[in-house]
């Protein structure tokens, strides 16, 4: 396998593994953090794909890694800060429970 | 595949993992900073020093603090009690292999991944393609990113500090207790 195809497999494995996290566990702090390893392992292929690119003394992958960080940040607080506030409200973090809209 | 591309990959999915396996939330955070760190030293494998660093930063410093202190705050009456895994988690974990599988052999099946394996003979005389062979590989100094942010990107860096503020001002409104709205919330004990 070429580098890049190795960083390419490394980031799938890591989303895989976010993506298996996410789903199995109950605990929504555990499944955000499920979605946090899914956003890096796509930062991960941006700059695999930037430095093993055609033109790597572009800068274009370095700051869509750059914003695309910042964002992740935003939605780690908003997130969190909904969990605290679900669990405020239902005295739990298991997501099963929070069935609220149920219908 | 490298021997350091190797070690760190391997402890980089090993503590995702670990952080997505242990029943212990504390061990869970601890873990996930392991990947990040790993994921740090993978940027800085890939020369994206200033990338590296924004991982470390704000990852490790700001995100797992977060991930912990809300772990801190939603311990609920039993914080010894290990965090419970669906039922259906043989599902989700066979929904996950069956995702790489298949993300695998799409990339090993890929022309664009698999053609730049032979480009090595010829990108090495680039003194561009593989990092160990060419010291002069391209790296981008920090100047030329600010440089950018300031010239290109202005009006997507001036988005992204609106963005943080909504952002920011919106967490700490959610967080806030629920006292100020119990107007609305004996509304809805109503209306159930």
């Amino acid at each position: 396998m070429s580098p890049l195809a190795c960083y390419v497999a490394l980031s799938a494995l890591l989303f895989c593994v976010g993506l298996a996290g996410a789903l199995a566990r109950r605990n929504a702090i555990v499944v955000l953090i499920g979605i946090e390893l899914m956003l890096n392992a796509a930062n991960l292929n941006f700059i695999a794909f930037w430095r093993h690119g055609p033109n790597p003394e572009a800068l274009e992958g370095v700051m869509f890694v750059i914003f695309s960080i910042a964002i992740a940040a935003a939605e780690a607080a908003v997130g969190l800060a909904l969990i605290i506030a679900i669990y405020r409200h239902y005295r739990t973090t298991n997501v099963d429970e929070f069935d609220g809209m149920k219908g | 595949m490298t021997w350091p591309l190797l070690i760190v990959g391997a402890l980089t999915v090993g503590s995702a993992v670990a952080a997505m396996a242990l029943r212990n939330l504390v061990h869970c955070a601890l873990c996930l900073v392991v990947t990040f760190v790993g994921l740090a030293a993978l940027y800085l494998q890939l020369h994206a020093e200033f990338v590296g660093l924004v991982q470390i930063l704000v990852y490790i410093g700001a995100v797992s603090i977060l991930i912990v202190f809300a772990i801190l705050l939603t311990r609920g009456t039993d914080p010894a009690s290990p965090a419970p895994i669906a039922t259906a988690a043989p599902w989700a974990v066979s929904i996950a292999v069956a995702a790489f599988v298949v993300m695998l052999g799409a990339i090993q099946r890929s022309p664009a991944l698999a053609a730049r394996a032979p480009v090595p003979p010829a990108a090495a005389a680039d003194g561009m393609k593989p990092p160990e062979q060419a010291p002069a590989v391209v790296t981008v100094p920090v100047k030329a990113l600010g440089l950018q942010l300031m010239a290109d990107y202005v009006v997507p860096l001036e988005v992204l500090g609106l963005l943080l503020t909504a952002a920011m001002i919106g967490a700490v409104i959610i967080a806030l207790p629920e006292r100020p709205v119990t107007s609305h919330r004996g509304k809805a004990e109503e209306l159930r």
